[in-house]
């Protein structure tokens, strides 16, 4: 029998430290519901994702009360939507994410994902008409989620997708106006997306996807930041193998009740995603763990380095815990979904530019950052830009989601409730990146794209 | 299927005995007890059977809730794959 210990080690982390499993996301493809009648579809679409998702958050509950392990979030991912709507002869997408919305909420999830395209080289006409639906999709829906790839290292920089995507991010925030932009906390723009992230608002089912499977994100920084506090003082290396130990442990929960659940659905397990993933209460932040090595406040000087070992011993400890790794797998840095970015950047440490080199070293990207309210699309175009450079260049994801706070000013907060948490409004340089954005075109693909 | 019981509190006369018949009136064999005072706190670990269980999962967690309030003590019960999981390989 397993010892006493080893059992009140694990109940301690679930009942102290905020070990659960974040999210079971299952991946449903859509592309089956194409057609072209725009109702037809929508309802295809609807009738689908209901039918596949039925048993998704009962089964979740049965599992969390069983094993004793809170399983905070379950959600859906679907084909980026541009793809399947591509057929319908319509020109407003609208319909597509209602159909989505309703389906989520029969389904009980409190996230779909996959109101996306895919246009790092280039725009269908669907995509431009989801693009250009984006806005008034995320105003008038409540839980769907959006995300665009404008750049990957294959492809290089789609240049008239992040000018539009400024443009679009402006319009999110307006039409949402009433609710501090909060739209934009739903709409990611990526380099480099990855077709089996579990995590909201990036997910979607990538068209390399069974038909339905069973992704889980695992948490766990509180469990990390408890277990360095026994590590004080010891080399750096002490706090590498003490991640990692912990990484494995923690990757091990979310393997088994990704197994689980694939079981008792039928569907396909598919993959583990090893982030480590924030949330606002106390004693869940990443910040805090790298505080805990030593720093006196994330931000400072030594953060980026921090972070690099913290983000690749999570991915040794949890690369040996799952059979199929995957997702985004990485440690995620949203500043208003975690307490200490929020205090360090309240205290102006932690300002955009250390975050974008700390995204050059984890995953994802610029996440969850709210930016005064009359910054100019194309300011946000080149936020966007330079993410995806160091995505393009460093063959890895990078992502911004970033919320230009409509009446806001620097210092201001911006609350968006619940998980999503409250943003503290960032400081961006005043000076003009408008002719480099209006120019359009491509960036090229780097000369590390040319593997074969 | 195998799961673990665990039960925290001020020690008293009769929590094994209490514990023991809420469990065998739902048909839940005991495998096996380690008990010990940790701190000046009861404290419990029962490997139990649910296999033949006459209720499905949350009711066994509903009756021993009930019995933990009766004596005072805090009882979960996990399925034993959890702590494999994370302590096994």
């Amino acid at each position: 029998m397993i010892d006493l210990k080893e059992i009140f080690e694990t109940q301690h982390m679930i009942d102290r430290e905020n070990l659960d499993i974040r999210t079971i996301t299952m991946g449903i493809s859509l592309r089956d519901c194409a057609d072209p009648d725009p109702k037809r579809a929508t309802q295809k679409i609807y009738d689908k994702i209901t039918r596949c998702a039925e048993r998704l958050v009962p089964v979740g509950e049965d599992i969390e009360r069983e094993m004793g392990i809170p399983i905070v979030n379950k959600r859906i991912s679907v084909t980026p939507m541009a793809l399947v709507a591509d057929a319908s002869e319509t020109e407003d997408y609208v319909p597509f994410a209602l159909a989505m919305d309703r389906a989520a909420k029969e389904c009980g999830v409190n996230f779909i994902g996959g109101f996306s395209a895919l246009v790092q080289k280039g725009f269908t006409r669907g995509d431009t008409r989801l693009i250009r639906s984006i806005p008034e999709a995320l105003a008038v829906t409540d839980y769907v989620c959006s995300s665009i790839n404008v750049a990957s290292t294959r492809a290089g920089i789609n240049m008239d997708a992040v000018r539009l995507m400024g443009e679009i991010i402006k319009a999110t925030a307006a039409r949402t106006a009433d609710r501090d932009g909060l739209g934009c906390a739903k709409l990611v723009v990526f380099c480099n997306a990855v077709e089996d992230n579990p995590f909201m608002a990036g997910a979607f089912h990538g068209v390399g996807e069974a038909e339905c499977v069973i992704n889980v994100g695992v948490s766990g920084p509180g469990v990390v930041c408890h277990a360095l506090k026994d590590v004080k003082g010891q080399p750096i290396d002490v706090v590498a193998e003490t991640v990692k130990r912990t990484a494995f442990k923690v990757t091990r929960m979310g393997q088994l009740i990704a197994r689980e659940a694939s079981t008792r659905l039928g569907v396909p397990f598919g993959i583990v995603d090893l982030s480590l993933a924030p949330t606002p209460a106390q004693g869940d932040s990443v910040a805090r763990i790298l505080e805990e090595m030593g720093l006196e406040r994330c931000g400072t000087h030594g953060t980026t380095a921090a972070l690099a070992l913290l983000n690749d011993a999570v991915k040794k400890g949890g690369v040996m815990a799952s059979s199929q790794v995957g997702g985004l797998s990485g440690a995620f840095i949203p500043v208003s979904e975690d307490e200490g970015m929020i205090a360090a950047a309240q205290a102006g440490t932690l300002t955009i530019d250390k975050l974008e080199a700390m995204t050059c070293v984890c995953s994802v990207g610029l996440d969850m950052i709210a930016v005064p309210g009359d910054t100019p699309a194309e300011t946000i175009a080149a936020i966007i830009a330079d993410e995806a450079a160091i995505g393009m260049i460093n063959n890895k994801t990078t992502a911004v989601r970033i919320i230009p706070a409509p009446g806001k000013v620097v210092g201001d907060m911006v609350e968006m409730g619940g998980l999503l948490g409250t943003a503290p409004v960032m400081a961006v340089h005043g000076e003009s990146s408008a002719e480099f954005i209006q120019r359009g075109g491509r960036i090229p693909a780097p000369l590390n794209a040319l593997r074969n | 299927m195998h799961a673990i019981v665990t039960v925290i509190g001020q020690d008293r006369v009769g929590i094994i005995a209490g514990i023991c018949v809420a469990l065998a009136g739902i048909n839940v064999n005991v495998l096996d007890i380690s008990q010990t005072i940790l701190g000046g706190m009861f404290t419990m670990v029962m490997l139990v059977d649910i296999k033949e269980a006459s209720v499905p999962f949350g009711e066994i967690s509903s009756v021993l809730d009930a019995e933990g309030e009766r004596l005072g003590v805090t009882i979960r019960i996990q399925r034993e794959d959890i702590f494999n999981a994370m302590h096994r390989i």
